[in-house]
């Protein structure tokens, strides 16, 4: 079913303006519901590739959301689509308040009044911040400012959730709250990570993207099992741990 | 940095001053000061009449005034060179102590402490009851360019991010056995700046990618708030009002 994808990406190639070249065709579907994983090494093109799927980094190949192209013309809608939280909350959060912040992206879309304070509202009670709205992202803890950043996109209601490693810097308690709350959304999720227990509990689809191309798809499971996979891709499960059998 | 030093100016409570809405605030301030630095320096009584006006101000916003007195210490080194006027200014002298003071050079002094004062009070006073966000949303409503409003608001977001990452930038120099008195490690202090800047711009463009993932398209939504009603700005105008009431008097007398 062509019309259930959220995104599709067909021979994505991009190389940076000093030549380095950093994808290597890259063809990807996501359905709607799916929650990817997207593993790698650092350097891989993992991120490269998320600029690719709102248009910030266009290079050779297609890459359509919701089966609406990412072209120059549909740019406004492709970023309402493709919401993208950032791995640091301070590069995200630059309004003086929580809800400023959380209301600039439905606001660039042109939301104001009554319908622009809902929004604030239900993206703030989506990701449990709804008593800090009115407070300066710089007093917040790490862990509450990632939260917001989810919020930031959220408020904007898109049809993708991309997340470059949203469990990074996050104590325990923190990382196990973004992943309640991750769980709790009803949202085709895309995210890049190198936590891959973190993976394993929130994607059942898991992805290798190394020296610029998909090398492995499958269940997360299947792929976490796979020792001499990872290996190859310089991937490792922390000490300890083990994937754990059955369903 | 930013709004860990906001509340050196800013009085967080509750009063009538401190609930109207900035841009009256602004407007009334900078009206005050305009007309205040009018008055001719001659009408002595004019700038009594003033001070009283602002004094009225001090009472309704709950500002101590020795909290106001503490800050006014900023104009110290302007009045120092006013009281050097009545000494080097030329014309006319009068004798005081045995002192040949010039009588424009005193006139000169005066009107320089007396503005100098009233406007620096003026200012406080609104910074006392403004917290420094109020102030860019007012200076916004007023039609100020947008672009200074939003440097400015950058300014303050990232100055605090900036801070702690020159903070931490310190500690890890002094870690490994920097001591900031010696003058020849003044190129380890010299490159760690130029490293702050590097990360400064890298950051810049990292929040503008996330701006432009957000549907930033180069123009700012304005945000936040009503703005200020009649009444309010009535009541923020009566000070400039009566001022330039008390500043024409003082010009046709």
């Amino acid at each position: 079913m062509i019309d259930s994808m959220v995104l599709s990406l067909r021979g994505v190639r991009f190389a940076y303006p000093d030549g380095r070249r950093a994808l290597h065709g890259v063809d990807l579907d996501v359905r709607r519901g799916e929650r990817v994983a997207l593993l790698g090494p650092n350097g891989a093109g993992k991120t490269t590739l998320v600029l690719h799927l709102n248009g910030i980094h266009a290079g050779e190949g297609t890459v359509e959301v919701d089966g609406l192209p990412v072209t120059k013309a549909n740019l406004t809608e492709i970023r309402r689509r493709v919401g993208i939280v950032f791995q640091d909350p301070d590069d995200q959060l630059f309004m003086p308040t929580v809800a400023e912040d959380v209301a600039f992206g439905p606001a660039n879309l042109g939301l104001r009044g009554p319908e622009l304070d809902a929004r604030v509202d239900e993206a703030l009670a989506q990701v449990g911040m709804s008593e800090h709205r009115d407070r300066a992202p710089h007093h917040l803890s790490f862990g509450q400012r990632r939260r917001v950043a989810v919020a930031t996109v959220l408020a904007m209601r898109p049809s993708v959730l991309v997340m470059d490693e949203p469990s990074s810097n996050l104590d325990p308690a923190a990382r196990r709250e973004l992943a309640d709350i991750l769980l709790g959304l009803d949202v085709t999720l895309l995210m890049v990570t190198h936590d891959l227990p973190y993976a394993l509990q929130l994607c059942e689809r898991a992805l290798i993207l190394d020296a610029g191309k998909i090398t492995a798809d499958g269940t997360t499971r299947e792929i976490l099992a796979d020792e001499a996979l990872l290996a190859r891709h310089r991937l490792e499960l922390p000490y300890g741990f083990t994937v754990p059998t059955g369903a | 940095m930013g709004a860990g030093h906001a509340h050196l100016l800013h009085l967080p409570h509750d009063s009538a001053v401190h609930r109207l809405p900035p841009e009256v605030k602004i407007a009334a301030s900078v009206g005050f000061t305009l007309l205040v630095v009018l008055t001719p320096r001659e009408a002595m009584w004019a700038f009594g009449v003033y001070a009283l006006l602002l004094a009225i101000v001090v009472a309704a916003a709950r500002v101590r005034p020795g909290w106001l007195l503490r800050r006014v210490v900023i104009e110290l080194p302007f009045v120092l060179i006013a009281l050097l006027l009545p000494f080097f200014g030329g014309g006319e002298t009068v004798h005081w102590l045995g002192l040949n003071l010039s009588v424009t050079g005193l006139y000169g002094a005066w009107n320089i402490a007396a503005k100098g004062t009233l406007g620096v009070v003026s200012s406080l006073l609104l910074a006392a009851t403004t917290p420094v966000n109020d102030l860019l949303t007012g200076l916004d409503r007023l039609r100020c360019p947008r672009v200074m409003t939003q440097i400015a608001g950058f300014m303050l977001r990232y100055g605090q991010v900036l801070g702690e990452e020159a903070a931490r930038m310190r500690v890890a120099r002094l870690s490994r056995g920097y001591e900031q008195r010696f003058l020849w490690q003044l190129r380890a202090w010299a490159t760690g700046a130029g490293a702050l800047f590097l990360r400064a711009f890298e950051r810049g463009e990292r929040v503008y990618v996330a701006m432009l993932s957000r549907g930033y398209a180069g123009v700012m939504p304005r945000l936040g708030g009503r703005p200020a009603r009649p009444a309010e700005w009535a009541a923020a105008l009566t000070l400039p009002a009566v001022t330039g009431a008390v500043a024409l008097a003082a010009a046709l007398t």
